[in-house]
Formats: structure tokens, C-alpha cells, sequence
């Protein structure tokens, strides 16, 4: 059998059930007319991702407007997977992500979907370019509710919350939560714009999350000079703070 | 002021309305005292001013109020422009008569000139200021408004819904043909001429057709508690103020969240007052509040518009929580 012959496997992703359900006797209807596969159904972002390693999916039907993780988001993470599905959006109404699609020529389906429509959008699927980060995030000019990493073919969602700084380091740069840490392949630029307000830039190369500071306290260099270091709740390491940011110890104030 | 004033635009305000008449004395003394502030602030001679002004400008103003009274129905009978020339020349006789009469008898300063052109001033800021108002007011925006209102049910809502009914038409029939009929009920009041208060009753009855189609789509994770118990039926209210509300809790409330949500609505009479309260969980991240403020901003109007100060709309927000509360006049059908 070649690839094209080789029945398409479509994960449905909704968080209201008749939506689903419909999806369901649409896709088996397309299913005479091609081979296709129910690989499975999803009624959160959260749930696809933890689905898709497993499910083997070739496409992802995707809601846009989504308890939770909506989308746009689902879909930024799902792009970190090796070889991502290819996704195709379903909305019923956002006028804000239609005119995004067709800036970027991103297939999506109108709610209610039609049969013909999802056969061809389906047809089309192995022709279809990947999805850019870039696109996906213009496309969503809120920040995202978590980030994610590539580990060993699974994607691990960060909560933002969670986060405790984000330190660059090379071409990575890591995430720290009280727990453990990541390294994700952001920039940390472009972090803090996405994050605006949460995290403080104490260093050049580091953001801290406002509501994981303890306080300030000084330290002595290595030349016998004094600096200011951040000390966090829950994490035990101490971060430095650059001569440039000093006055962020003065406008956070708490001195220790 | 009620929109009934029949303000159309390019015509004349009704002389004899007490409210009109008010606004012109109002005004006229006002720019009465920013001349004179013009001349002085030193409130002796600013007095002094005053006073002198007065005795000219108080008498044409009362005498052209007398005669803008009593040249009332004759003024509107005549196309817009000549009623103005009319306006114009009526202010100016009565201008001269005064100031030849009181001239005479107070000796005053200034000249004739003086006064005419202040007259002329007045009445053409007095003539565009109930020009722009009439517009304002006029019965075609207020209608316009109100139409506007009612096709702010969310697109989104229209599309979801056709969606559910279209997921149950193989499975469920019947449960679909239910839910086409609810759908058929809603927008058949949503493009119904609203203007007229209606029984509380109805806009229930609405607002359970309206859930019930939510319910459809959103299954258990919407629950509502209807707590009306002591609703007296008959009483009235604008339409569409439930829906819209309740539309905003499923939007605001219950969508973002993938756990079970409660609205819960409690409608009461206290007295000669409706107090009507809904509540949403809510969860304070703010990104879709536009639509929100817009629907709240439109019951308030047309609140306005029913009710004039007697009703009222507030809101407030907790943790999590978000609250509606609005309190109407208790006005009872057939009355």
C-alpha cells in the first residue's frame, strides 16, 4: 500500500459533544468515499495533546474557541510534536481568526460544517504546509496559558503560573518551576513581550515571575564588590541582579 | 424631555415646553455673565455690570419668551428658514422696543449696536444648540438605536446552535425539531418590534427557550437556578433584558470553563420596585469583555429610555463571581 492509499487517521477536537457528534457522521460519511479513520476524540486541548503520541493522527480537527486552552494555543504546542499532524481549524464565528486565515491561506472549516467542504479540506490534507509558530502566534495576541517542550515524543505543558524564571542560556532557554526545569527553544525577547507584566527582567539573561519574589538581598562578588540577588519562594537558587536593573530592587521593594 | 418631543431635525423646539424655556433662560443668562466676566472679575463692579446688562437683556428675554409662546403654533406651521427670518426679525423688533423704551427710562451705556448684535449672537447659538439637540433626540435616531439593539444576539450563538440542532438530526429528531422550534421562538422575538414593555412572564419563558438551546450544546456544564418564586407574572419590562444578560453568563461564564458552572437568576418585587439579579461564575482574565460592556451598555439605555431615573443597572464583580443587578419600577399589564 502506498501512502496515499493508506487511510487518513483524523483526531476530532471539540469541548461540546454535539459538535463531536457531528463531526463524527460527517467524517464517516467522507469515509466512503476515502479511506479515512476516527483515530479519536478530544474535548480539550489538554486531552489532544496527551492523545496524540498515541493516536497516531494524520490530521486535527480543531475548535478554536475552547475552555481552558483554546485553539490557537492547542495548536502552538502541537506544532512541537517531531511530525506533527497536520491541523485544520473549526470555528463557528471569529471574525478575528477568519481574516488571519485568509491572510495566511490556512484551511479551517465553518461551523456548520459542510460534508462537501470537510471531504475536500480532507482530500488536500497531505498537500498542506506546516503551520509557522509565527503565524500561529500573530494569530493569537494573547499570551499563551502554558508553555511546552518536546520531551521524548510526548509534549509537556508548562502552566504559566507555574513558572518561576526563565534563564537564556545559549540557544536555549530554561524553565524553571518549583519542581524542575525545561529547555525550550524560545527566545527570551520574545518571552517577555508575550508575558508582559508577569516576569521582571532582573539580568540580561533572565525574567522572574513578580509573584515568585521573596526579596532582595545583597551578595558579594568575586572581587569583593557588593550586587543585589533575588531570592524566590520555593526554589533555592539565587539570581542575580544586574547593575543595569538595580532599580527594580526599588521598585518591588522588598528588601530583606 | 421625553424622545416624544417631536424634535425633528430642521424644525423649531416646542416654546411652550417649560423644559425649553428653561434651557433658554439658562443659557442666555449665562452668556449674560461670561460677558460681563469678560469686562471684570471683580465681583463689586462685575454686580454693577451685571445689573446694567440685566436691565436691557432681562426684558427682551421675557418678552421674547412671552412671544415665542404665544407665536408657538404659527412658527411650526412655517417652513424651517422663514420660521428662523421670523425668529430673527420677532428678536430684533423686540430688541429695539426694549432698548428705545428702556434707553429712554434708564439712560443706560451702550448703544443700540451693542445690544443688536448680542441679540443676533444669542439667538443664532440658542437656534443651533436646539438644532443639535433635535437631532439627538429625533424619534428616527432613538428608533435606529433601538434596532440596532435587537440584532445584537452573538453570531456565534446562531451559528453553535444550528450546529447542535444539525449533531441531532440523525440520532435525535425529535430532540432536534424541539430545539428548531426554541430557535424559531427566539429569533421571531428578537425581530419583533421591541419598543413596548411586556409581560415578565414572556421574557421568562424566553430566557428558558434561550437555555434550553445552550444546554443543548454545552450539556451539564451549564446549570441555572431559577429562584421567581415571588415574580409577580403580570408585571412588565423592556424585552430582551434577560436574554442578553443570560447570553453574556453563557459567554462570559460558563464557556471558559471546562468544569460545571451555575447561573443562577432570582427575580422579586419589593414594594413598588422589580429587582431582577443574575449571577455568573466568572473568572477575572479579561479578554472578552467588549461584547460584555456593549450589551449592559445597551440595557442601560434603553432603561433610560423606559424608566427614565426610576430604573437602574449594576454590576459587580467578585473573585469569582459575576453579579447583574437591576431594579425597575413594578408596573403591572393593563395599566
Amino acid at each position: 500500500m502506498t501512502a496515499a492509499e493508506q487511510a487518513l487517521r483524523v483526531l476530532v477536537v471539540d469541548d461540546e459533544a454535539p459538535a463531536r457528534n457531528r463531526l463524527r457522521d460527517l467524517l464517516a460519511d467522507c469515509a466512503v468515499k476515502m479511506p479515512l479513520e476516527i483515530a479519536g476524540e478530544a474535548a480539550t486541548g489538554r486531552q489532544a495533546l496527551e492523545m496524540l503520541p498515541a493516536c497516531e493522527a494524520d490530521v486535527v480537527l480543531l475548535d478554536i474557541r475552547m475552555p481552558d486552552m483554546d485553539g490557537i494555543e492547542t495548536a502552538q504546542h502541537i506544532q512541537k510534536f517531531d511530525d506533527p499532524p497536520v491541523v485544520i481549524f473549526t470555528t463557528a464565528y471569529d471574525a478575528y481568526a477568519l481574516k488571519a486565515f485568509e491572510v495566511h491561506a490556512i484551511d479551517y472549516l465553518l461551523k456548520p460544517i459542510r460534508l462537501s467542504r470537510l471531504s475536500e479540506a480532507l482530500a488536500r490534507v497531505r498537500s498542506f504546509a506546516p503551520l509557522k509558530p509565527d503565524v500561529l502566534r500573530e494569530m493569537k495576541p494573547d499570551a499563551r496559558s502554558h508553555l511546552s517542550v518536546n520531551e521524548r515524543g510526548r509534549i509537556h505543558l508548562i502552566p504559566v503560573p507555574e513558572i518561576v524564571f526563565l534563564k537564556a542560556e545559549l540557544k536555549y532557554v530554561t524553565v524553571r518551576t518549583a519542581e524542575r526545569e525545561f529547555l525550550l527553544e524560545e527566545s527570551l525577547a520574545r518571552l517577555e513581550q508575550e508575558f508582559f507584566g508577569r516576569f521582571v527582567r532582573v539580568h540580561r539573561n533572565c525574567l522572574v515571575a513578580k509573584d515568585a519574589i521573596r526579596g532582595f538581598e545583597r551578595a558579594l562578588d568575586a572581587d569583593g564588590e557588593g550586587h543585589w540577588v533575588v531570592v524566590l519562594n520555593n526554589v533555592a537558587e539565587k539570581i542575580d541582579v544586574s547593575r543595569r536593573q538595580q532599580h527594580i530592587v526599588r521598585e518591588l521593594g522588598r528588601i530583606l | 424631555m421625553s424622545i416624544n418631543q417631536n424634535a425633528n431635525t430642521g424644525a423649531l423646539p416646542n416654546f411652550r415646553n417649560l423644559g425649553i424655556l428653561l434651557r433658554i433662560l439658562v443659557i442666555v443668562d449665562g452668556m449674560c455673565l461670561a460677558a460681563a466676566l469678560l469686562k471684570t472679575t471683580e465681583p463689586l463692579v462685575l454686580m454693577e455690570e451685571l445689573i446694567d446688562v440685566s436691565a436691557i437683556v432681562q426684558p427682551i428675554l421675557i418678552l421674547s419668551l412671552l412671544a415665542l409662546a404665544a407665536a408657538n403654533d404659527w412658527l411650526h406651521r412655517l417652513r424651517y428658514w422663514h420660521a428662523l427670518a421670523a425668529l430673527i426679525v420677532l428678536e430684533l423688533a423686540i430688541t429695539a422696543a426694549v432698548y428705545g423704551f428702556g434707553a429712554h427710562m434708564l439712560g443706560t451705556a451702550g448703544g443700540l449696536g451693542r445690544y443688536v448684535i448680542f441679540t443676533l449672537v444669542i439667538t443664532g447659538v440658542l437656534i443651533g444648540y436646539f438644532d443639535l439637540r433635535g437631532r439627538a433626540l429625533s424619534p428616527a435616531l432613538t428608533e435606529a438605536r433601538l434596532q440596532a439593539l435587537q440584532a445584537r444576539i452573538r453570531p456565534h450563538f446562531l451559528f453553535n446552535s444550528i450546529n447542535a440542532v444539525l449533531s441531532l438530526m440523525r440520532q435525535e429528531p425529535r430532540r432536534a425539531e424541539q430545539a428548531l422550534e426554541d430557535l424559531a421562538d427566539l429569533y421571531r422575538v428578537l425581530m419583533a418590534d421591541n419598543r413596548q414593555l411586556a409581560p415578565i412572564a414572556r421574557e421568562v419563558a424566553l430566557a428558558k427557550q434561550y437555555l434550553s438551546i445552550e444546554e443543548l450544546r454545552l450539556g451539564d456544564r451549564l446549570r441555572i437556578e431559577w429562584d421567581i418564586s415571588h415574580m409577580p407574572a403580570d408585571a412588565l419590562i423592556p424585552p430582551l433584558v434577560l436574554q442578553p444578560l443570560l447570553e453574556n453568563a453563557v459567554y462570559h461564564g460558563i464557556e471558559p470553563r471546562s468544569e460545571p458552572g451555575t447561573i443562577s437568576i432570582r427575580i422579586s418585587r419589593e414594594a413598588k420596585e422589580m429587582h431582577l439579579t443574575l449571577r455568573n461564575p466568572y473568572r477575572p482574565n479579561g479578554s472578552h469583555h467588549a461584547g460584555n460592556r456593549m450589551a449592559l451598555a445597551n440595557i442601560r439605555e434603553r432603561l433610560a429610555l423606559h424608566f427614565d431615573a426610576e430604573a437602574g443597572i449594576k454590576t459587580v464583580a467578585s473573585a469569582d463571581t459575576y453579579e447583574v443587578r437591576i431594579v425597575i419600577p413594578y408596573l403591572k399589564a393593563g395599566t
